[in-house]
Formats: C-alpha cells, sequence, structure tokens
C-alpha cells in the first residue's frame, strides 16, 4: 500500500515519479471510505429511488407500479396523522430548546459564576444518557397510572391525571419533554462555544458606550451567535423529522399498532418491517426527504432572517 | 447615583442566575435520581400516592429479575465491542483519509471532499430498507459485522482529522522525513499518527458515544435476543403489556451508571469533544 522512494534518482525525474506515487498513496488512502460508501451508502440510497415505483414483499418478484405508492402514502390517512405527529412533537420538543439553551449558555458564561463547571456537567448529563434510557425512564415518569410521578404533580395544580400512554395530547407531550430534556444541554454547549469565541473587547467597548448587560445580549451576543443559533435549528429540524427511537420505545409493546404518537420513520418502518411493503415504505422513505430539505430550508431562512432584522434595527 | 444602581442591579441579576441554573441543574439530575429510586423499590411502591421518592432495599433483586428477562451482561459485551470495534475502524480510515486530504495534492481534491462532506446530509432512514436487504444477502442479519459495517461510514472524522493534521503536522516534518527516504505510509504511522493522538481522543468519543446509543439500526439488524446489543435488549424490558416498572428501570440503571462515571471522569474532554464536533 505504500510506496518506496528510491534515493538515486534525482532532479524532474525524481519529482514526477515522486508525486504520482503521492497521487496512488493520496487515493488509496480515501478510499475505504469511497468503498464502504458506495456498497453501503449511496447504492441502498438509490436503491430506494428504484424501489419507490416497485411493489415488492420482500420475498417474491418486484413489479413495476409507476407513482403508485405515492398515491397510496399521500392518501393513508395514517400518514398524513404521523406527519402530523412529527410536526408537533417537532415543534414543542425542539423550538424551547433554542431559547432556553441560549439562555442558560449566556449564564453559563457570566463573569462571577461559581460551581460553573457543576452546572455545565449537571446541564450536559443528560445527553450522554442513550435514548432508549431515556424514553424508558420518561415511560415511567409518564405513565398511565393514576399515581405515575406527572399526574401526581399534575394533582397537586388540581388538574386531573392523564393518559400519557394513549391520549393524543399526552404522548406528544411526553415525548417532546423527553427529546427536549435530552437535548437542551448539548445545544447550551454549542452555544456556550460561541458565545466563548466572542472576542472580550466587543463587550468592553461596548460596556464603555453605557450599554446595558441586557442591551449587550440583544446586540451583541445573539447576532454574533447567529451561525451557531442556524445549526443548531438546522440539527433539530433534520433530527425532529427523523424522530423514532423516543415514542418506539416509549410506547413499548402499543408503538406500531396505536397512531396518537406515530411518527413519520416508525409509519416507514411498520410498513417495511410489519407489513411487508417495501415499495411504498421506500416511497414514505423519498417522501421525508422532500420533507426534509423544505422544513430545513424554511427552518434556516426564517432563522437567518431574524438576525438580519435584529441588526438591522 | 449611578453607582448605587449598579451595585444593586448585580445582587439582583446574581440571584436570577442561580435560581434558574440550580433549578435547570436539578432539572436535569432528577430522572437520573428518580431512575435510582425506582430500582429500587417495589412495584407496589409505584402505586402509593404521594409517590415514593427515596430508595429502597431492592437494589439486587430488582436487578435480578433483569437478569432473568435479558442477557444483561452478554448484551452490554456486545455493544462494549461494537463500540470498540467501530471507533478504531473509523479513526484509523478517517486519519489515514485526513492525512491524504491534508498533505497531499491530487486531482479532484477538492471535489472528493466536498463529495464526502455531503454525504453527511443523506438522512439515515433513507437507504434503510436496501441497507437492510444487503445486509441480509450477505447473510449477515443477526450479527455484530451486519451491524457495524453501516457504522464504518463517518464523513465527520474524515473532516475532523483533515483540519488537525492540517494545522497541527508541519509540512516541513513530512519533507524531512521524505528526504530520509520515508514511504508515505511510514510518514503516517510513525509521524502523523503520534502528532494527532488527542484528535483520536475527541473523535473516538464522538464515535463510541454515537454508535452506543444508536437504535434504529441496531433495532433493525438484530432479532435474536441472544445478539442484542444494550439498546435493544433495554427495549425489549418494556416491549409487554405487563410492566414491571422496578425491574425496568434497573436495568437502565446499571446500563446507564458506567456511561455516567466515565462521563463525569473525563467529563471535560466529553464536552469539548461534543462541542467540537458539532461546531468545526
Amino acid at each position: 500500500m505504500d510506496s518506496t522512494y528510491q534515493k538515486g534518482k534525482k532532479g524532474k525525474k525524481k519529482n514526477l515519479s515522486e508525486s504520482k506515487k503521492d497521487r496512488v498513496s493520496a487515493y488509496l488512502y480515501i478510499a475505504p471510505f469511497f468503498i464502504i460508501f458506495g456498497v453501503i451508502g449511496l447504492y441502498p440510497a438509490l436503491f430506494s429511488f428504484y424501489l419507490a415505483f416497485q411493489k415488492w414483499n420482500g420475498l417474491g418478484e418486484m413489479s413495476f407500479v409507476g407513482l403508485n405508492n405515492f398515491k397510496i402514502v399521500l392518501e393513508d390517512p395514517l400518514f398524513w396523522k404521523s406527519l402530523y405527529n412529527t410536526i408537533v412533537i417537532g415543534l414543542i420538543g425542539t423550538a424551547p430548546q433554542i431559547v432556553i439553551g441560549i439562555i442558560l449558555a449566556i449564564l453559563l458564561n457570566v463573569a462571577f459564576l461559581r460551581f460553573r463547571s457543576f452546572f455545565r456537567v449537571t446541564i450536559f448529563m443528560p445527553y450522554i444518557t442513550s435514548m432508549v434510557a431515556v424514553a424508558l425512564i420518561f415511560s415511567v415518569i409518564f405513565s398511565d397510572h393514576q399515581s405515575s410521578l406527572a399526574n401526581y404533580v399534575l394533582g397537586l395544580f388540581g388538574a386531573d391525571p392523564v393518559s400519557w400512554g394513549t391520549s393524543e395530547w399526552g404522548t406528544k407531550i411526553a415525548i417532546s419533554i423527553m427529546v427536549f430534556w435530552r437535548w437542551v444541554g448539548y445545544n447550551t454547549i454549542i452555544y456556550l462555544a460561541g458565545i466563548q469565541s466572542i472576542p472580550n473587547d466587543v463587550y468592553e467597548a461596548a460596556t464603555i458606550d453605557g450599554a446595558s448587560k441586557f442591551q449587550q445580549v440583544i446586540h451583541i451576543t445573539l447576532p454574533l451567535l447567529k451561525p451557531f443559533i442556524l445549526l443548531t435549528v438546522f440539527f433539530s429540524t433534520v433530527g425532529a423529522l427523523q424522530l423514532f427511537s423516543e415514542p418506539t420505545v416509549f410506547l413499548g409493546a402499543s408503538a406500531f399498532t396505536r397512531d396518537e404518537a406515530m411518527t413519520v420513520v416508525m409509519y416507514l418502518y411498520r410498513d417495511a418491517f410489519k407489513l411487508q411493503s417495501f415499495g411504498t415504505a421506500s416511497a414514505t422513505a423519498i417522501i421525508l426527504l422532500v420533507v426534509i430539505i423544505i422544513f430545513a430550508a424554511i427552518n434556516t431562512y426564517l432563522t437567518s432572517g431574524i438576525g438580519k432584522k435584529r441588526r438591522r434595527g | 447615583m449611578n453607582k448605587a444602581a449598579k451595585k444593586r442591579k448585580p445582587s439582583m441579576g446574581k440571584v436570577f442566575v442561580y435560581l434558574f441554573l440550580t433549578l435547570a441543574s436539578a432539572l436535569s439530575l432528577f430522572p437520573f435520581y428518580w431512575m435510582f429510586v425506582m430500582a429500587t423499590q417495589t412495584s407496589s411502591a409505584y402505586n402509593s400516592i404521594p409517590p415514593t421518592i427515596t430508595p429502597g432495599n431492592l437494589l439486587v433483586e430488582n436487578f435480578q429479575k433483569v437478569l432473568l428477562q435479558i442477557d444483561f451482561f452478554g448484551a452490554l459485551w456486545t455493544s462494549f465491542l461494537l463500540c470498540t470495534i467501530v471507533t478504531l475502524v473509523v479513526l484509523f480510515i478517517s486519519s489515514l483519509a485526513g492525512f491524504a486530504f491534508a498533505k497531499f495534492h491530487f486531482p479532484a481534491k477538492n471535489f472528493l471532499f466536498i463529495t464526502i462532506l455531503l454525504t453527511m446530509i443523506i438522512p439515515p432512514q433513507l437507504g434503510l430498507i436496501p441497507q437492510y436487504f444487503l445486509i441480509a444477502k450477505a447473510g449477515l442479519l443477526d450479527t455484530l459485522s451486519g451491524v457495524m459495517i453501516l457504522f464504518f461510514l463517518n464523513p465527520l472524522g474524515i473532516f475532523l482529522m483533515r483540519q488537525y493534521v492540517s494545522d497541527s503536522v508541519p509540512d516541513e516534518l513530512i519533507e524531512a522525513a521524505k528526504l530520509d527516504g520515508c514511504s508515505n505510509f511510514k510518514i503516517y504511522r510513525s509521524i502523523v499518527l503520534p502528532i494527532i493522538l488527542p484528535a483520536f481522543a475527541t473523535l473516538g468519543i464522538i464515535v463510541f458515544t454515537a454508535v452506543w446509543g444508536e437504535f434504529l439500526w441496531q433495532f433493525t439488524i438484530l432479532r435474536d435476543p441472544e445478539n442484542y446489543t444494550i439498546q435493544v435488549a433495554l427495549a425489549s424490558l418494556s416491549n409487554t403489556f405487563n410492566v414491571d416498572f422496578g425491574m425496568i428501570l434497573s436495568g437502565v440503571f446499571w446500563a446507564t451508571v458506567p456511561l455516567i462515571i466515565i462521563f463525569l471522569l473525563f467529563n471535560r474532554l466529553f464536552i469539548s469533544s461534543i462541542a467540537e464536533g458539532s461546531v468545526k
């Protein structure tokens, strides 16, 4: 795999053969990625597009059905329900993260703070817990029982108990809360890295000009943090639309039979591996890709718009 | 007057800062504590009102019930093996490719590099079904090899390694080694590798954590309980209608504790790695 350099050769000839050998080495060194990507990344992705136009149960012959799979999926109320669920959970689960994450990051960066690393570690800790573990812990906190912790807390405020595992809004709120809980610390750390990259003299200059701390946050921190906010908005949007593990584990045995919290990826998974309808599942994968691209573009665009207005104003 | 106002303001602000952060920390920690409480209580403790919030004495008993349900240590070992192999392979592939992108000139270099970055935005579920059949056709369904091959793809790793190699390995060092007659692979092995070891820690943590927690692919490929990773095994605990919360959270507790200990020991490295991996 490595080329041996021969000392005897001199001048231009040496350089030529050397750069040729370098080229061979370089291609060899990047080859593993491209080979693996071709086999298990690109080929399956492209094959999904082919499969989306076939009717196939995974065993027999495939038959070309044109756009029929897309028609079946787009006419299925359950698909629209799953898309609606995904968007609702995504919105409640991730949008507050951005606001709270920024606040936490700003607070974690204030000069007088003691126990800084304690706060940082505890706020980040949920992220290292696996999604499955989080879903199981929250399935106990948010169980249907009258005596579940969530229902007890609701009771303290005089509210009626909620069927967290089976009701339309109960499931969505419980899942959104666990998504929020696991990811807010992660976003905080990203914002904190962003805030720390802002040079101190910008703030010093603003303080001399008489800007209050709050004004500094609005006019310095937020605009300079914008690339980091864009990044997290992008990742949160893409991640939220691919939600699978949390609802699947949270709902346990009823994950693929009830529709209150079925997400698009769960719908896809159910079509493929529970109903052996691989053509429609592939069509769903492609529809989801389009949805992801649209939402990521819209959200990123909206976020960058907010920053611009703020800077002008 | 201005001075007095300034003096009062920070103390108000301080109270708010500490209050907010303490609340956030408490809410972050509480589910962990609750997990421990439930893992040590009887199932009936769960039905008491108000809820039990102090630990019981069934730490071991509940775990014994877990062991009756799943092959806990087997699954833990499977996950450990999976993550270790994937991490080592990804480190090797990424550093080699990162070295090539950082220090060599070759046709289509930028195009290939951008292609690698673009592969990052392919959503994992797009190819899920063909990937499943590919693994099935190769006879790797329900095997660890079938699971790990997908994780070998790590465009982020190549990106991080390219950055690190071009920032920290001086060109002169490579030139000198070439004049001494070192082969390119020897340069990688004896010059580049030792310099980029710190970056291995960063990338290693990112990869290990991601593979450890991944669920969809492992859940799709592994069907036989004998081959379960810890995530799939834990998920199977709640997959019945007759649930024993103490038992379930005991499983989660014992699977999470090692992770928390490792995290607390290396928290600085963990946090900076994760931040670096996403910010760069």
